[in-house]
């Protein structure tokens, strides 16, 4: 099981992380951050690898896992 | 739970004034990363371009130069003699290194000085507006081609990594790809091959990334991951040129 948590005031909305995500929990979020773009949201699955594909390919470096 | 991932130490832990999807971000990342793992953050010096990535000063927390434009190799080359014990690297982009500093370039490389050179290949230039670059692919539209390369006007795609490769005092030559997960895990095996073997003496270490410029590119990040994939491999095939 694992778990990420995500930086969404430095997040630049790139959605990268959704793309490699092999399990699709990661998605848009509807809220807009300070920034004015739309950033990511994770939603908690007892499913997720914490296979940290998100925050490797993340280039703002915004992800933590946790595993 | 167990942290397993998150910010390397080197890494200032502020966000960067790049495009979404920028691949300067995880280039970045990955060199902190391989700075960390070492245990080499008191000894190594960053040189700087001119470029977008033209104040990495500001995010990376290490000691860091700025060099004028393409004389990055020349700085480190003076840093490297004057302070033998510090392990010096540049930080280039292809309009830098192959364009405006390719004498600067060629010179360091075939003098052989033990440097580590990090290059960073999106096909344009991205600071000042989109322009063709030496790497430009044939047929890509940039603001100064608007109807495509072609190579009776500007001739070939530049490959400088297979131009040092050579070179007799040139080391290491890999070209890596910042397209998936997988490239990006390969491309940070290169970068700390390449500060390993500064570190050992070896000689001169360049590691070509192919990085993503969504902006310039006119794509959303996720299609300029795929262009890298189908359209720049081709024209740069990964893996180790020397």
């Amino acid at each position: 099981m694992g778990k990420i948590i995500i930086n969404k005031e430095r997040c630049k909305g790139c959605m990268l992380c959704i793309t490699f995500c092999p399990k699709g929990f990661i998605s848009a979020d509807k809220k807009l951050n300070k920034k004015g773009v739309k950033p990511v949201k994770f939603e908690e699955n007892p499913e997720c690898l914490g296979c940290s594909m998100c925050a490797i390919v993340c280039p703002d470096c915004c992800i933590e896992v946790y595993k | 739970m167990k942290k397993i991932f998150s910010h390397p130490k080197s890494l200032r832990n502020i966000s960067t004034h790049y495009c979404s999807g920028c691949g300067h971000g995880i280039a970045h990342r990955l060199i902190a990363e391989v700075v960390d793992e070492l245990g080499i953050r008191e000894r190594v010096i960053g040189i700087c371009p001119v470029g977008c990535a033209v104040v990495a000063y500001d995010y990376w927390d290490f000691d860091c130069s700025e060099a004028a434009h393409g004389r990055g190799l020349a700085v480190a080359t003076a840093i490297k003699r004057v302070r033998p014990e510090n392990i010096v690297f540049t930080y280039q982009g292809d309009g830098d290194l192959a364009a405006i500093g390719t004498n600067e370039t060629i010179h360091a490389a075939n003098r052989g000085e033990n440097l580590t050179v990090i290059f960073i290949n999106n096909a344009v230039y991205g600071m000042t507006g989109g322009q063709m670059a030496p790497t430009t692919l044939l047929g890509q539209k940039t603001a100064t081609t608007p109807e495509g390369r072609t190579s009776l006007m500007q001739g070939w795609p530049l490959k400088i990594s297979e131009m040092l490769a050579m070179l007799p005092g040139v080391k290491y030559v890999e070209r890596a790809s910042l397209d998936s997960p997988g490239g990006i895990i390969k491309s940070k095996k290169a970068i700390k091959q390449a500060f390993e073997n500064q570190i050992n003496k070896v000689g001169f270490s360049l590691v070509e990334l192919l990085s993503a410029c969504p902006t310039y590119w006119n794509m959303p990040a996720n299609q300029s991951l795929e262009w890298i994939k189908n359209s720049m491999i081709k024209e740069f095939p990964l893996g180790k040129i020397k």
